[in-house]
């Protein structure tokens, strides 16, 4: 099983954070045009569930998989938005994600008064923990291939 | 791996004088810096809402609420849960307007008031004032434009503290300017 990436958008769009570890594809455009092209697709997915939805949902879109990867993807209600590339193996990132807004991007980012809100986040603490949390995670190492 | 790995039940508790006192010692400096009351009570409102936008995140990463569907879902989770958490008081929720858009929460004991006398030159300061701003900030962050002020003070001989709550608007997400 392996990580490929991860994403962290706020409400309107920007990209708090992006790192990534094992990820042999790149898409080919800048960085900038990769983080607005995977928001727009955000926005959209989240509003078509929740048009398309014939009941009322609880917690919205929350994974998509092709042939070869799966996206899973947690919001907050205050609209911040996780994104976590996995390969197929990997059911449900829920947990993981959970973890990282409320412990690692909480803790570390919003509450450390000298990360202004709305920006990329510049706070090597946060990499480095966040580095370490995935890491460690059971399903992090690539399997052989 | 649980939610809330070692957060929520063991919640860093501290005195809350500690932090009675430091508001008061804020509030006289900011009498000393502005001339009148006025100037006072936006500068505590304007702390107060950057406080609200960062102490929402806080808020929803221990306590798990979901997204609120009504404004008395909402003046409910303020009341029991968001008060509880970080002032240890459960205000009670009352005087809802017909249309369901506007609602009182009646603080018994105002733990920023413990122990404050209103000298009689500052009568128009709104001493708790960043109450106000903590609530319209945190609340701003899921969504809800909402007016909050007092209307009751018991610093100024009313018999009960009163935070009047006013639901303005929703505020839509909107796709940034210029991406389709």
């Amino acid at each position: 099983m392996t990580i490929h990436n991860l994403y962290i958008f706020d409400r309107t769009g920007t990209c708090l954070h992006y790192s990534e570890w094992h990820r042999r594809r790149q898409a080919g455009i800048p960085k900038e045009e990769e983080f607005k092209l995977m928001f727009g697709m955000l926005f959209s997915l989240c509003s078509f569930v929740n048009k398309m939805s014939p009941t009322d949902m609880r917690e919205g879109f929350v994974s998509f998989q092709t042939s070869r990867y799966r996206l899973h993807y947690l919001e907050s209600p205050s609209g911040v938005r996780l994104v976590l590339n996995t390969d197929l193996g990997v059911s449900s990132a829920r947990d993981a994600l959970q973890h990282i807004y409320s412990n690692l991007f909480v803790e570390l980012v919003v509450k450390n008064p000298l990360c202004p809100p709305r920006a990329p986040v510049q706070s090597e603490l946060f990499r480095s923990r966040l580095d370490a949390f995935i890491r460690g995670l059971p399903f992090f190492a690539p399997r052989p291939s | 791996m649980s939610r809330q790995a070692g957060r929520g039940t063991e919640n860093k508790k501290m005195n809350s004088e500690l932090f009675t006192l430091t508001y008061g010692a804020l509030v006289t400096q900011l009498c000393k810096d502005y001339e009148n009351d006025e100037d006072v009570n936006k500068q505590l409102d304007k702390m107060g809402y950057n406080i609200g936008v960062r102490l929402i995140e806080d808020f929803l990463a221990r306590s798990n609420v979901g997204k609120c569907h009504d404004f008395r879902e909402t003046a409910d989770v303020i009341a029991k849960i968001g008060f509880k958490m970080y002032l240890g008081i459960t205000p009670s929720i009352t005087n809802w307007s017909p249309a369901g858009d506007e609602f009182s929460l009646i603080l018994e004991n105002n733990p920023l008031v413990d122990f404050v006398e209103l000298p009689d030159n500052h009568s128009s300061l709104i001493y708790s004032n960043l109450l106000c701003g903590v609530l319209r900030g945190a609340l701003e962050m899921v969504q809800m434009a909402v007016d909050a002020r007092f209307v009751q003070d018991t610093l100024k001989g009313d018999s009960v503290t009163e935070i009047r709550m006013k639901f303005i608007k929703r505020i839509e997400d909107n796709l940034p300017a210029g991406e389709e």
